[in-house]
């Protein structure tokens, strides 16, 4: 491979800045318009708009696309196939279960104890997405086949989705809440939820980082890849893990996001070609950006009402890919 | 160069998750309501209206998109609905009440935004009585005016009650909520206003508020009379067995236009209109069925 250096620090710089820019829009639009950034110094809830609501929320949405991101290129990466996603574990189903259980034991109650709201739905959206992964690599035996792998995360993401769905029919009040989730949303993001995701985020990031080499090893094949001495098992292991986290945290705050996780990395392959370490960071920049960006048209397109982010990306996501399928089919599909 | 790296990354991330807590522990928490409310946000019909029932229609400055009655709420901000209330348009807004269902989404985020948040979510007479005092007493209305409004629509069902003539008692009802199907069950506040008409709900009270019902079910069950949103006509008669269905065979089937279907199912203080209608079609399909059967 010959890789231009230059090249994709450049590429990062010129993201770092759209970055920056969305992140200037973000905070300067919503459904009260720019006026809230001119008061926001002599009025309080201009002010609070700004800094407790668009902030939190554009960070938030970066933050959610770039977990998203950077689990797409490690899903990739790790399953050797352009299709990888980061909820082909069954994390997504598994979060879905989690809140479908946790509104039938208290939702609609609105008695519900003050640990619950507390905790709420965000702690059993991770908790269900963890449960999905582990169960997932029970059943593949572990990480070494990854065939098993993905059979195994298919069979586990069907099966708890359909128990959620059980859950959905029994309890009729539980419905609309759970509709809400399926429709992934980064407006109900505030400062605890950005700092829970920047937590899971920083150190997903270092340790990709870090095993990216035993990636590059790995896309030559597994014979080839144990020839070098790289320790496969104890790196399926740390990316499996890393996928479930960053997954199940992005899941748990805003609900389903679809493509982006899938569409990150190819955007990034498809601009510069680097190893994948790099193409780690730079797939979290890039699904950051793209949900900054479509967290954005949200709230603007059909202002002051707002479109769940979720089916958004959804449908810009799937029309992108349709269109490099198409595009690339001469080429023999997908890179 | 990967050591200057990694040590830069971890800088910056001590300095970020330092910020971040920061204004984590800045946030206020939820708010005791005090002074009666004078800037309401209502996120739910009925709650809406519960409001406009007891006179401060004219302090509601937000409602949901589907609140549309009374209507000097017509021209009020709609702010989303309760799966995607509009965070931002709230606050800007600068309640000092909103009213919402419980299971409605963002509920913690506007407490966490320091707005004074009240949930409820009335599902039988008993919780919109409840609902009416809660409401009354956060908008600083007397307790005697909120009992007196509970007083007068249990009154006012008791007479439309009593108006049934007998030959229009007893029949067995499906009132039919939404198409998955969902019907409403004898604990609700449908079912309970069936029963005070004398009516008897096909759904039990162990079935739950509103069950799923199978559509087998209901052809077992036989009602003699079902009742029914217009939107939801067409899927009926596409159910196996339901064409024939008794009810339906014989045109014993009230189709409800929106919105009569709107004031169906609320809870709250349009439940008199509601026993209205329903005692109507009970009128209207008994005597239908003493001429087919004389």
């Amino acid at each position: 491979m010959n890789l231009n250096k230059s090249n994709h620090w450049l590429f990062a710089l010129k993201m770092l800045l759209l970055v920056a820019i969305g992140i200037g829009i973000g905070v300067s639009v919503g459904s009260s318009g720019l006026e809230s950034l001119q008061n926001a110094w002599h009025d309080d809830v201009a002010w609070k708009i700004i800094w407790e609501i668009r902030l939190p929320r554009t960070l938030g949405a970066f933050a959610v696309g770039a977990l998203l991101g950077l689990a797409g290129a490690l899903a990739q990466g790790l399953f050797r196939n352009p299709l990888a996603d980061p909820y082909l574990l069954g994390s997504a189903s598994g979060a879905t279960l989690g809140v479908a259980l946790a509104l039938a034991f208290y939702g609609g109650n609105q008695f519900a104890p003050d640990a619950y709201i507390r905790v709420g739905l965000t702690g059993a959206a991770f908790a269900g997405a963890l449960l999905a992964v582990v169960l997932t690599l029970l059943l593949a035996r572990g990480v070494q086949h990854t065939m098993r792998l993905l059979l195994a995360g298919v069979i586990v993401g069907v099966v708890m989705g359909a128990m959620a769905s059980l859950i959905a029919l029994m309890r009729p009040d539980v419905l609309q809440n759970m509709q809400g989730f399926l429709l992934g949303s980064t407006a109900f993001i505030g400062w605890s939820a950005c700092l829970v995701m920047v937590y899971v985020l920083l150190p997903c990031l270092c340790l990709a980082w870090f095993f990216g080499f035993a990636m590059d090893a790995l896309s030559l094949g597994e014979s080839t890849a144990l020839s070098l001495g790289v320790p496969l098992r104890a790196m399926r292991i740390v990316i499996v893990l890393l996928v479930a986290l960053a997954t199940g945290a992005a899941v748990a705050q805003t609900g389903l996001i679809a493509f982006v996780g899938l569409a990150a990395p190819h955007l990034v392959r498809s601009i510069v070609l680097v190893k994948n370490g790099n193409l780690a960071l730079l797939s979290a920049l890039m699904g950051g950006l793209l949900l900054l960006l479509a967290d954005i048209l949200a709230r603007s397109l059909i202002a002051p009402q707002e479109l769940p982010v979720g089916v958004l990306t959804a449908v810009l996501g799937g029309g992108y890919l349709l269109w490099l399928m198409y595009r690339n089919q001469d080429q023999g599909g997908l890179r | 160069m990967h050591k200057t790296l990694k040590t830069y990354a971890f800088q910056l991330g001590g300095v970020l998750c330092l910020s971040f807590a920061f204004c984590f522990l800045s946030t206020s928490y939820a708010v005791e309501i005090t002074k009666p409310a004078q800037r309401i946000v209502s996120l739910l019909p009925s709650l809406t209206e519960t409001v406009c029932a007891l006179g401060a229609c004219n302090r509601l400055v937000g409602v949901d998109r589907y609140s549309n009655w009374p209507e000097s709420i017509a021209q009020v901000p709609r702010l989303g609905g309760g799966i995607d209330p509009n965070i931002e348009s709230i606050v800007a807004l600068k309640p000092d009440l909103v009213l919402m269902a419980g299971s409605a989404r963002g509920v913690e985020r506007l407490k966490s935004l320091g707005l004074a948040v009240i949930t409820m979510e009335p599902k039988n007479y008993a919780d919109v009585q409840i609902a009416l005092g809660v409401v009354a007493k956060a908008l600083g209305v007397p307790a005697k005016d909120s009992d007196r409004v509970w007083r007068d629509i249990n009154a006012q069902v008791e007479e439309v009650s009593k108006s049934v003539p007998q030959y229009a008692k007893a029949q067995r009802v499906y009132f039919e909520v939404s198409p998955v199907p969902f019907g409403a069950g004898e604990s609700s506040f449908i079912g309970e206003t069936l029963q005070r008409l004398g009516a008897k709900n096909i759904l039990t009270t162990s079935m739950g508020i509103f069950p799923q019902v199978s559509p087998e079910f209901v052809v077992r069950a036989q009602p003699d009379i079902i009742m029914v949103g217009d939107s939801n006509v067409s899927d009926m008669q596409a159910r196996p067995g339901w064409t024939n269905l008794r009810a339906m065979r014989t045109g014993r089937v009230c189709t409800f236009t929106p919105k009569e279907s709107d004031v169906l199912v609320r809870p709250g203080p349009r439940m008199v209109e509601a026993a209205r209608l329903m005692s109507q079609c009970l009128v209207e399909k008994s005597v239908a069925q003493a001429k087919q059967n004389p």
